[in-house]
């Protein structure tokens, strides 16, 4: 009298692929990530500890921890330069970005939209393009020598290109967008009613500044220095256009000795120090910045 | 501390032609009023009304185009609104979300230089007073909207301001919590004696925490008085049918009788107190709230004034009581609220029906008035 029958193998069955759907779902970014993450990385974290089997281009895998600490002292200048340089970028793409963004999200009316697409409008054009670009602005021919030298702020032997002064600039103006939009996101979530309670409340505009506006938009602020200073630090391109010799970041030491020395493995533990420099200075600053708010 | 009227003024306050247009738009339009300290003031209307630009001006939060608006002897309208003896209490209520319930409250108090030590006890005090001590360390976003609502209110009383504005504060919340923070806020004004002013659209709002309601229409006050007299002997239609609703029916004066005036409506004679009208001359309209009338089969005893003739068209118990519409001999429905306060049997649809109401309970306006105006 089997009335009621069994559930067949197929509930089952339909059951599993349930589960499994949310896996299917991440199965192509998952693979992508592995593909063009995990492996690369795990491949460089091989490559940093061979040595050379002498002939150009062979490398033999004998866990020589060395190279690491080798390759720093070679380039302990340009890991340094690296770092003060996308710091002074960050802070004058800051000084910028943040009166830009407060302007765009509080005053700019019905512009809004315009200015917005303006701020990213430079991405239509290559990044090596607006790079050389800066070439022409700050050449000998160019607007800002010519004034600078008028003013007598520089004298008329000095050049701007070829300097330090011209790739900390190309650096802060390239990534003057990653730290405008964050800035201008944070500001334009908050609500202008609790700044008009801070006026209510006995605060003239600058406290309400210092007191309401700067904390609610520490988040994009905090964003927006990540976002520059980490590729900033990491960077050879400005280096490589606008400045001489002396300039070089530590990007340029591992491109050369990936491209021309071909000494792959000091390139690969160059780029994980790199990577475990910047990682442990980000964690302090986003400590100290103590945004809860950030993700 | 500075000496600024945040702290010097006191006493009423007064607006004096008062004018904010945008555009062609007067949204508040020549308005003067005096709102006596200590007072509970409510500012209603519909949306658009101009009563929320009027208490934004009051808090120097918009520019008045013309007009001035003092607190007792002291001109603030040129006065930045941080220097101002006033506090708001936003609608949605506008905590800062990055500072701790307790530093919300303390905001306006250490702008002001007050000391840590008295920064503490005053804060602590108002938290009592709105009986959420407990929160003080919570951050906005952890607390129900009753909740922010009081803490809204401690932070701008804690300033114990000449005068304390309140935009729609309860209009966030549902409706069990309104009407007990009604009571609640009522409490406390009685409590601390500032003069409140309090926007609102809630007539219902208004009539339970105001002494004083101003109702304004179109940028200017149709009418103000205590909640008993603008519901009792409204002047305008707007305001009859603004706060609560209203029968409003056409009339004739024909003559008049001591102190009662005798007025026709289609064909019934009626007689309403004189001081009960605000018409200029013999057209009227006759304003009879549905709750003053009585209704009963049609031949049983009616007395005061009866009008004959109508048909019940609908019928709805709702609890407290039954709503009928009555479709009267000249096309027009009234409406009746009848308590169930007896054991009578319910009228039904299409039944006869006699209406009649004491003529103390009724009100006279000029018939200029739209009868349809402010209905909701």
């Amino acid at each position: 009298m089997a009335v009621i029958s069994r559930p067949s193998g197929k509930v089952f069955a339909l059951k599993d692929n349930k589960s499994l759907f949310p896996y299917l779902l991440l199965a192509p970014g998952l693979l992508w990530l592995f593909m063009f993450f995990i492996l690369p990385i795990a491949n460089l974290a091989q490559m940093s500890t061979k040595t050379n089997s002498g002939e150009t281009g062979q490398f033999e895998q004998t866990y020589r921890f060395a190279n690491f600490i080798d390759s720093f002292m070679d380039a302990s200048g340009q890991f340094a330069r690296s770092f003060l340089y996308a710091t002074l970028a960050t802070l004058i793409a800051l000084a910028i970005a943040y009166p830009l963004a407060y302007a765009i999200a509080f005053k700019s009316g019905k512009w809004k939209n315009v200015l917005l697409v303006l701020v990213i409008a430079p991405f239509f054009v290559s990044f090596l393009l607006r790079t050389i670009a800066w070439k022409q602005i700050l050449g000998e021919e160019g607007p800002v020598t010519a004034i600078l030298r008028t003013l007598h702020i520089i004298s008329p032997q000095t050049t701007l290109t070829s300097s330090a002064f011209a790739v900390v600039t190309g650096l802060a103006y390239n990534f003057l967008p990653f730290m405008t939009l964050p800035i201008y996101a944070s500001l334009e979530r908050i609500d202008p009613r609790t700044l008009e309670a801070s006026g209510d409340l006995y605060a003239n505009g600058f406290t309400t500044f210092r007191k309401v506006t700067l904390p609610l938009s520490m988040p994009g602020v905090v964003a927006g220095t990540l976002l520059t200073f980490i590729p900033a630090a990491g960077d050879y391109i400005n280096a490589n256009i606008l400045g001489n010799p002396n300039t070089k970041m530590l990007g340029n030491v591992i491109e050369a000795r990936f491209f021309k020395i071909v000494d792959y493995p000091t390139a690969a533990a160059l780029s994980f120090t790199l990577m475990a420099a910047i990682l442990i200075l980000v964690t302090f600053y986003i400590r100290k910045a103590g945004t809860e708010e950030l993700v | 501390m500075a000496v600024d009227a945040s702290t010097s003024a006191k006493g009423d306050l007064i607006l004096k032609n008062l004018t904010k247009t945008y555009g062609e738009f007067n949204a508040v339009d020549d308005l003067s009023l005096v709102i006596p300290k200590g007072s509970f003031f409510a500012l209603l209307g519909p949306s658009g009304c101009g009563k929320t630009t009027t208490l934004r001006m009051i808090a120097g939060l918009e520019e008045p185009t013309s007009g001035t608006i003092s607190v007792g002897t002291t001109d603030i309208t040129d006065m930045k609104p941080y220097k101002r003896p006033v506090n708001t209490v936003f609608q949605n209520y506008a905590l800062f979300p990055h500072l701790s319930i307790f530093e919300n409250i303390a905001f306006g108090l250490r702008r002001r230089g007050v000391s840590d030590a008295d920064v503490k006890a005053q804060v602590d005090k108002v938290l009592n007073l709105v009986e959420l001590p407990q929160l003080a360390e919570r951050k906005p976003n952890q607390l129900s909207g009753g909740q922010q609502q009081r803490i809204a209110v401690a932070r701008a009383i804690v300033n114990r301001p000449a005068l304390l504005l309140l935009d729609e504060p309860l209009g966030a919340l549902d409706l069990k919590l309104r009407r007990q923070m009604q009571i609640e806020l009522k409490w406390i004004q009685t409590e601390i004696g500032i003069t409140f002013v309090h926007v609102t659209h809630d007539q219902e709002e208004a009539m339970t925490m105001a002494d004083t309601i101003a109702v304004m229409n179109n940028g200017k006050i149709e009418q103000m008085g205590s909640p008993e007299d603008l519901y009792d002997s409204p002047r305008t239609s707007f305001v009859a049918n603004f706060l609560g609703q209203s029968n409003l029916i056409p009339g004739t004066i024909t003559g008049n009788d001591g102190d009662n005036l005798i007025i026709e409506l289609f064909g019934n004679k009626v007689s309403v107190p004189k001081k009960r009208s605000s018409a200029h001359g013999t057209s009227v309209l006759v304003g009879i709230r549905p709750e003053k009338f009585r209704v009963a089969a049609e031949g049983k005893g009616a007395t005061g004034n009866v009008l004959t003739g109508g048909v019940v068209s609908d019928v709805s118990y709702i609890g407290v009581s039954t709503q009928y519409q009555v479709e009267m001999p000249w096309g027009k429905e009234l409406i009746v609220f009848e308590q169930n306060d007896d054991d009578e049997d319910f009228l039904r649809k299409s039944e006869k029906v006699t209406l009649s109401w004491e003529p103390v309970f009724s009100f006279v306006l000029d018939g200029s008035e739209n009868a349809s105006s402010g209905s909701h």
